[in-house]
């Protein structure tokens, strides 16, 4: 079954139709948005399924996993990420072009998991922020499908002006980014 | 009798072509302007995977390589003209076998060329 897009809502009239930018933005931000895996352990494995055709996760608009930060907008965390790891991350991180969305798939990258030891970063959220965090241990493809759909929704509802306000400064400034 | 194609008829394409590249032009000169930005010296920084980049990437380095991978190929040419040859050896003949010694000679001239200059000599 094809699914197409709701044109979102304005006022229309014969040959013409206006909306705010905002939302059509948003609209193409959704469903044209191209992650970066950042896998490291089994919940890669699980996001390799994910990609894979049963599940297909490019109908959702990431044809294309970018493997370089540079054109990628959502950083996808699967993984235990070791305290070694993470400047490696917050680098990537940062070198992802604006806007930019993370999602924390696992137990391991949104809390550390079972490593409750020395090595191991107690979630991901300790170096950079995240916007939806997906549990399970590994989470099924479903799961991490699901989650994506909540990065869509934040895609689609981001006011333009989000990324330059006071409180996104604040939340950068609390993570020493710039 | 009526000409059938006048130059004039190709301003469609013409213009499709001017519509086709000012619509790529616009668009991203569109995005570069309207599209959020945040350059910061981390962000600017070559992207090496999040390690840090040690060095220069410009440093000379030998290509000692290069010249046995141009003469390998050079070579690996000549082995397949050799392929057809083996394939109409009776057919071609005395001529064939002949054209195909001076063919070999001036390349394997080549080959003493190589020798002598000791570009396949490794630690030279």
């Amino acid at each position: 079954m094809v699914n197409i897009e709701k044109a979102p809502e304005g006022i229309e009239g014969p040959g013409f139709m206006a909306t705010n930018l905002d939302q059509v933005i948003g609209l193409a931000r959704k469903n044209s948005l191209w992650p970066l895996p950042f896998a490291t352990s089994c919940c890669g494995i699980e996001f390799m399924a994910t990609m894979a055709s049963t599940y297909d996760f490019s109908r959702f608009g990431s044809e294309r996993p970018s493997f370089s930060p540079r054109q990628a907008d959502l950083l996808m965390v699967m993984g235990t990420i070791a305290k070694k790891m993470a400047p490696v991350l917050r680098q990537v991180y940062e070198q992802m072009a604006e806007p930019k969305w993370v999602i924390a798939v696992g137990a391991c990258a949104s809390s550390g998991g079972i490593f409750d030891t020395y090595s191991v970063l107690q979630g991901i959220d300790e170096v950079i922020p995240v916007d939806v965090y997906v549990p399970g241990c590994p989470p099924r493809p479903e799961q991490i499908i699901d989650g994506f759909l909540r990065i869509q929704d934040l895609a689609a509802n981001e006011p333009l002006t989000r990324r330059s306000s006071e409180e996104y400064k604040r939340l950068l400034a609390k993570y020493d980014m710039k | 009798m009526q000409e059938l194609t006048a130059p004039a008829d190709y301003l469609p394409i013409a213009m499709q072509l001017i519509f086709a590249i000012g619509f790529i032009v616009t668009t991203m000169v569109a995005t570069h302007l309207i599209g959020p930005k945040r350059k910061t010296d981390v962000k600017q920084e070559a992207f090496e995977c999040g390690i840090e980049s040690v060095g220069n990437a410009r440093n000379p380095f030998s290509i000692k390589y290069f010249l046995t991978a141009i003469l390998f190929v050079l070579f690996d040419i000549e082995v397949i003209f050799m392929y057809p040859w083996a394939v109409n050896f009776k057919d071609l003949g005395w001529t064939g076998f002949v054209e195909m010694l001076v063919f070999m000679s001036f390349l394997l001239m080549g080959f003493f060329y190589v020798i002598k200059r000791k570009a396949l000599d490794w630690n030279h």
